[in-house]
Formats: C-alpha cells, structure tokens, sequence
C-alpha cells in the first residue's frame, strides 16, 4: 500500500512557500552541524551569509558567481518544464568555454572589436553542439537524456584536460595545466574601477527579460510545457516531440555555453582546469529552488552565489572545510525536493479494521 | 484453504426485515456535499435500482456500502445489526460484492488467476478453475477459467468479475453501469442472470441511468438528485418520461434532425485504411472505408477496444500513413500530422479529456491555447496573445455553458461533463470542415448530453460533416444519419438509421467481434 497518496489539489501557497521552508530546514541542520564541528553557528552564519555583503567587493563577486548560474539555471529550466532532464550543463560550460579560448588563443596578438564578440558565439555553438548530441542520440536512438549529458560531461572534462596540459598549454606557464592570459581584446572589461565585476553579466542582465517573456508569451514555450505536462494533449494538438527535445537541450546548451565563455572571457581570463566550480551542477538547484520560473530563479540564483562567497569565507576565517557549501547546496536541494512531496502528495494513516456491533 | 467459506451464513431475517439499511448516509466533499441525508433499504432478493445522472452522489453512496469511503455521519444496518465498514475487505467478509464499471483485471493472467488474486494467496488454482466452471456454468456466464484476460470480449471479462465475486457468496452485488460497454444481447443475457441470482434470494444494487433497463429489470427503484434521494418508486408502473423528470427535474428534452438543404460534397473520405497493430494489446485495422459527407452525422458504433483508438489516431494525425488514406474536402492528409490536418479544417473531440484533449493543470484561457492558436489574433510573430486567448474562452464558456470559475480556473477542476462541453465548444469554434467526436456525453448529465446531441446534429447541418465515435447505441441513432459498425478492426457499411435498428447493430457488434477474438 502507498504511504503518501497524491492531493487533488495542491496548494499554490506552499508551492511557493515550499523554497523559503527548504532553506529554514537547511539552516536548521547547518546549526546542529557546526555545533558538531564546534563552530558557534551564530557566527557561521555571519560569516556565510552577512559578511560577504558588507564590502563593495562581497556585492560584485556576487554578482559575478550569481550571472553565470542565473544564465545556466534559466536555459535549464525551460527543458526541465518540458521534463528533459539536460543534467550536464557542466560539460556544455565547459564546451563554451573551451570554444571561446581556441578563438582567444588564435586571435592572440591582434586587435579588434569583434573577438569578444565571436569568443561569445564560439561559446555558444561549442555549448550548443554539447547539448545537440543527446539530443539526436535521444531523438534517434531514444537514449535516456540524463545519462548521456552526464557521460558527456566527462567527455568535455578530459577534453579541457588534454587541451591545457597539451597543445594549449601556456609555454611560459611553468608547466601548469592553464592556457595563455588572454590578452585585452578577448576579455571583458571591468565595470568598476578595483573590482572583479565585468561586461559579462550584461548578457545575463539581457537574458532574463528575454527568457522571462519567451516563457510567458512564445508559442513555442507553450509547446515545450505542453509536452512536458501532458505528451497526449501535445501530440493531439500536433506538437512535436522531437522539436522539444532539441529544443529544450540545445537552448540550454547556448545558455551552459555562453556561461562558460563568460568565464573564460571574465573573471578567470585564461583556459584552465578549475575554471568552473561546478556552476552546471549547481545551476539544477538554482533552477528548481526558484520554482523553474524566470523571475524566482534570479533569486534562487544570488543565494546560491552567497553560499559560494559565504562558504569561501568561512573556510578562511573559521577553517571550515570547504565541503560545508557543498553540504548546503545538497540539503537545500533535498529539503526542496522532500517539501515538494508534500506540497504534491500527502502522508496517508492506513485506518485500522473495525466491525463495530451496535448493542443489542 | 481452498475458497472462503460462506461468510457469516445470514442469520435468518424475521419476515419484511432489510438486507441493508441505510440511515440518513452523508458526506461531504471540499465544495460539494455528495450525499445529503440518504436513506434505502433493499430487501433479501429484491433488484434494487439507484436512479440519477453523474454527480447525483449514486457512486459516493455504493463506496460508502463497499466500504470504499467512509460516510461523515448516518447509519449503516446489515441484516439488522448496525456496521460499520473500514474497508472493501470488510465488506467482502460481510458478503457485499461489487463490480466496478472500469474492471481491475490483469490481462497477462488467466481467467482463474485473476480471481485468486481477490482470495486468499493459499488458494489451490486447480480446485478453484473447477468452481469456476461450475459457478459460470449455473448462472449463464459461460467462462473458460484457461483463458488469457487479454483474448476475452469486454463482455466476457465482465462475467469474470461478476464470478469473482460470486464465489465470494455474496448476498448483496452492487453492479456499477454494468451495461455501458454491452451489446444489447449480451445485455439480454447479463439480465437473466441477475434474475436467477435474485430468485436465489441474493440482493442486488443496480446502478444505472438508463431508464428501459432499469424498468425491464429492477423492482424498485430509488432516484437521486443532487446528493439527496427524490424519489422511490415501482419501475414497471411509471412511464420514462416520469422516471426522467424524478432523474432531473424537468422532462427530458428531445433532439430533432432539421433535413439539410445545403450541398452534398464528401468532407471526409477514409480510402481504405489497413495498419497493423503496434503493441501487443491493440487492434489491426482491416481494409476501413468510409465516406462522410457535408451536412450529415456519421456514427461508428462498437464497443471501445476494436480499433476505435488506432482508427480515431489515424482520423486525427496522431498517427499517420499514405497521403490519400485520408481526405479533408477533397485534399490528401493521410501523411499530415494533426496540427496541419486541423490547418485544413479537421476538428477532434478526443475520448480521453484529461491529458489528451486538455492540459489538466493548465487553465481554459491556456487550454484554449491548444488548438486555437491558429484562430486570428491569438497568435503573432511565434508569440501568443492571452488576452485574445482569454476572450475565446469566455466566448466558449458563455455559448456552450460550461459551469467554471471562469477563463482562469484549471482544466482538472472542471467535472468531465463540464470539460467536455468546453472542448466541443473549442473545436467547433474553429469553424471546421470535418468533426470527428469520441464518445460525445461520456460522463455528461442527461440534460446537457442532449445539449451536446442537439449541437452536433445543428454544427452538421451547416454543412460540415460530422463523425462520431460512441458506445452508446441509442445516442447513435437519435443523431446519426447513417451508422456503421466497427469491430474486431473491421468496418461495416454503413446503413442509414431508418434502414437498421438496434438488434442488426449489436448482432454486427458482437459477431464481428467473436470471429476476430478466436
């Protein structure tokens, strides 16, 4: 017999409430964890989640952690509202990335306005052919979509390993496994004088709107949640499947690979083997804590940079292993998901057997 | 232990005592009270009817007696002891059986099989497919206990429900609409067993919103409206008529068929359609032809599972094959898929509403969406106007009546009858050429399927041809002007409704259907 029995109909409100009480459950098991390591939570807390937005440098590293997984979490989102899981926007990242540096580390030496501009492109192509590829072995082959763009991912991580310890490798670098410093014409400019913060997070800036009415108004969104709802109602209507399949993972994989080029591009300015910290994966949670709603996911997505920043400065200041942010990331994600059950579905008591006898 | 053995024998009932007595039964669900203050009584060997349409609260009540759902408060008297039911299994033991409308048969099992599954895990299947036998054998359900579910007729699998809880000895079965997917002789023959039950002193619920049947064969009958009980009465000494307006509460209208005047041209022309099937449980359609043309209804009778689903597939574009396999106005769509058939003027009301003809979560205004996008205004440059899309949906929802909490409210919250009247009226909307209908007043009350009936037969005589794909017989030939017959993937000619009548159509239903079930 079934324990949790679907509600016929689930609440608006604790849909939305649902991520607020997610991150209450998280904090919650994060006092009772850093009473276990010692660590007074009081502070841990300032430290995570106050002190980094007490500098003007705190606000623009930010924004710069924040752009790469708002930009992620919202192509993501509009193949997880058509139920493909593209769960390898890491690799497409790194595709970008990859794309980018080759036209860096080729126009190394000249000068013109439009490297930057075609890094970006090389990026989103290189990120796109990523999320091309299940999307075909899916459409073709019917290979199950989570598997391949994880496997990819791998694929796209030795890719980035070969290039940087091999043909691509900084020949003044001393041997580390990093390109060269790309030169001005292929980096974007910082905004502020002094701080990390760049042009790069203009692309997420123009994004958002654009997805945001993309989402509410494209006829083409509304054939992607269409058929992630209901796939009969979207045959019916004579809405392709196919299309939404390559849809739903070759815009995602722009998005994965314009991030990456924006990396590349921005606050790392060279190729090199730690240039993402695990943004593709932690963009999921990004897109799920804000509902896989355009507007919620710019939320979603500040919070989760503050984790990063906050889990940074924890590790320098309170000596806190730098698995703690990785911790948070994964209980918000589970605390979500567990809240999420029971928005949908609720606990059912088996009621016991009775014969009752009326009194003779 | 082999089968369970005659639970509880009834006490011996003083004389004029009830088998099951229910005193003032409600419950309440969010925003709807189901059953208001109901009390009946059926009495040992009486065939008791429960009158009403869908949502008088008919299926609340019997979950109640089958311990299904729990009532809020009333009384509930078993041979003259007060119970309470937890649960069907309780019910069981008490001698209460139930066969649902929708039957719960695994069809990779055999016949014996899957009647254990409902008796104890150490039942000897041997002993047991011998009951069977012996059991279908003295009630007139012939049943071979060998049998894979899957190769019987749907009435066929019907009697393995009945047998199933026959040889749970029960002394009251509640049949759920057991009609609605019967051929008129089957149904014949589904009567006289239930007599023969009855004359044993067995009680019987009948539940049903068919008023001839229930004047053939019950004694009594209780009508319900709107969650309270409005009537009892002798079936046999009150008119239809008079049992319809105890039903609904007024008479019940009639449609009638205006002679069209228009240009007779085919609007929808099936050249020949043969496709195997493409999983193990479906139907392959056989050499189907059938011409229909402007300003006529159409109907294809048959019980659901003889290729009605690959056949409406093939009609929308779900599913697609040679160019001139279908036609629209002359135009060859067999290869289109179903948006670009309905771009050339096709319509199509499927069978299932939730999930296929509408996006459950989504709202009408959204729904709308579906299939209107191609209407002007609603969408421009690849982006949609919801605002133009919201107007659709009031239009549809004021024109055809539709009870909603308005454009915004979600498909899932409508009742299916309330659903289905929004997509016809969606679909008509577009102004189509061809209208194809599954199942039109599934699930629809009585007063708004004649509503529905009446805007076929009118839309038709617009001149579109309309085609209409029903198990109900009598629905086909209150509107239909010719009616074919689909069974065992095969389809009959198709005969005007003046030359046939329901005898020759349920013998082609049956007949057709046997021979290809072998």
């Amino acid at each position: 017999m079934s324990l949790l029995t679907p509600r016929t109909n689930p609440s608006k409100l604790m849909q939305w409430a649902a991520p607020p009480l997610a991150i209450l459950a998280t904090l919650l098991t994060a006092t009772v964890l850093f009473y276990a390591l010692n660590k007074p939570p009081l502070q841990a807390f300032y430290v995570f989640f106050i002190e980094p937005l007490e500098t003007e440098n705190g606000w623009s590293e930010l924004a710069l952690k924040a752009s790469p997984l708002i930009l992620i979490a919202q192509g993501l989102a509009l193949g997880f509202r058509a139920r493909i899981y593209n769960i390898g926007a890491e690799g497409q990242l790194l595709m970008g990335a990859i794309c980018a540096s080759g036209v860096a580390i080729y126009t190394d030496g000249m000068d013109g306005d439009w490297i930057l501009p075609l890094m970006v492109l090389a990026g989103a192509i290189g990120g796109g052919l990523w999320g091309a590829l299940p999307a075909w072995l899916k459409t073709r082959f019917n290979a199950e979509e989570t598997l391949t763009t994880l496997m990819l991912t791998y694929v796209a991580v030795q890719l980035l390993a070969w290039l940087v310890s091999g043909p691509w490798r900084d020949p003044g670098g001393s041997n580390f496994p990093q390109s060269i410093m790309f030169s001005e014409p292929a980096l974007f400019n910082a905004l502020f004088e002094g701080l990390r913060i760049n042009s790069s997070v203009i692309i997420t800036l123009l994004a958002v709107p654009l997805l945001w009415l993309f989402v509410k108004r494209s006829f083409l969104a509304y054939q992607l949640a269409v058929g992630g709802q209901a796939p009969s109602a979207a045959r019916y209507a004579g809405f392709s499947a196919q299309r939404t399949v390559w849809i739903s993972l070759v815009v995602s994989g722009v998005t994965a690979g314009i991030a990456g080029a924006a990396e590349a591009a921005g606050p790392v300015g060279q190729l090199t083997l730690s240039l993402s910290p695990g943004y593709g994966f932690a963009a999921i949670i990004v897109a799920w804590v804000g509902r896989l709603h355009p507007i919620g996911i710019v939320f979603s997505g500040l919070l989760m940079a503050l984790i990063y920043i906050g889990g940074e400065a924890a590790q320098v200041s309170m000596q806190l292993p730098s698995a703690v942010s990785w911790l948070f990331q994964g209980m918000l994600l589970f605390f979500l998901l567990g809240a999420d059950a029971f928005v949908d579905y609720r606990l059912k008591r088996r009621k016991p057997f009775v014969i009752k006898e009326a009194q003779a | 232990m082999l089968i369970p053995p005659p639970p509880n024998h009834p006490r011996p009932l003083p004389a004029g005592e009830p088998r099951l007595q229910l005193l003032n039964i409600s419950k309440r669900y969010p925003g709807v009270l189901a059953n208001d203050q109901v009390s009946l009584n059926v009495m040992p060997g009486e065939i008791h009817a429960v009158l009403g349409e869908n949502g008088a609260g008919k299926s609340t009540l019997m979950k109640i007696i089958y311990g299904a759902v729990q009532a809020d408060s009333g009384q509930i008297q078993w041979n003259g002891r007060e119970v309470s039911i937890a649960n069907p299994a309780v019910a069981r033991e008490l001698g209460i059986g139930m066969v649902f409308q929708h039957f719960q048969l695994f069809e990779t099992l055999n016949v014996t099989e899957n009647i254990a599954l409902a008796l104890p895990p150490d039942t000897d299947l041997k002993t047991l497919a011998v009951r069977v036998r012996e059991v279908s054998e003295k009630y007139g359900l012939p049943l071979d206990p060998e049998r894979l579910v899957h190769a019987l007729s749907v009435g066929e699998r019907q009697r393995v429900e009945i047998v199933r809880c026959l040889l749970q000895n029960p002394q009251l079965l509640i049949l759920d609409e057991p009609t609605s997917v019967l051929t008129p002789q089957a149904v014949r023959k589904l009567f006289e067993t239930l007599r023969k039950l009855a004359s044993e002193g067995v009680s019987i619920l009948y539940i049903s919103h068919k008023l001839h049947e229930i004047q053939a064969l019950c004694d009594r009958a209780t009508v319900m409206r709107g969650g309270c009980v409005t009537g009892g009465a002798n079936p046999r000494q009150e008119s239809t008529a008079s049992l319809a307006r105890m039903m609904i509460g007024r008479d019940l209208p009639v449609c009638h068929a205006p002679v069209y005047a228009g240009e007779v041209k085919a609007a929808l022309e099936i050249d020949s359609i043969s496709r195997p099937k493409d999983d193990p449980f479906g139907v392959t359609l056989e050499d189907i032809s059938l011409t229909v043309n402007s300003g006529e209804v159409v109907g294809i009778a048959g019980i659901s599972g003889n290729g009605q689903a690959e056949l409406l597939a093939a009609l929308s574009g779900e599913s697609t094959g040679r160019s001139d396999s279908v036609r629209i106005a002359g135009l060859p769509v067999g290869h289109l898929h179903a948006g670009q058939r309905r771009d050339r003027g096709l319509s199509f009301v499927p069978e299932e509403r939730l999930g296929r003809g509408a996006v459950p979560s989504m709202s009408l205004t959204q729904n709308a969406m579906l299939t209107a996008h191609r209407q002007p205004g609603l969408s421009r440059f690849g982006l949609l106007d919801f605002k133009a899309a919201r107007d659709f949906a009031l239009r549809c929802i004021e024109r055809f009546d539709v009870r909603c909490n308005g454009p915004q409210a979600a498909a899932r919250s409508l009742s299916g009858g309330n659903l289905q009247k929004f997509i016809v009226g969606r679909e008509i909307m577009q102004a189509p050429k061809v209208m194809i209908v599954a199942q039109p007043t599934w699930g629809v009350d009585v007063g708004a399927a004649a509503t529905l009936r009446q805007t076929l037969l009118d839309l038709s005589r617009e001149g579109v041809g309309v085609l209409v794909v029903s198990e109900e017989l009598e629905e086909l030939f209150e509107i239909c002007d010719r009616i074919a017959v689909l069974a065992g993937g095969r389809l009959s000619a198709a005969m005007p409704r003046n030359e046939t009548n329901a005898e020759q159509i349920g013998l082609l239903m049956a007949g057709q259907a046997a021979a290809a079930s072998v």
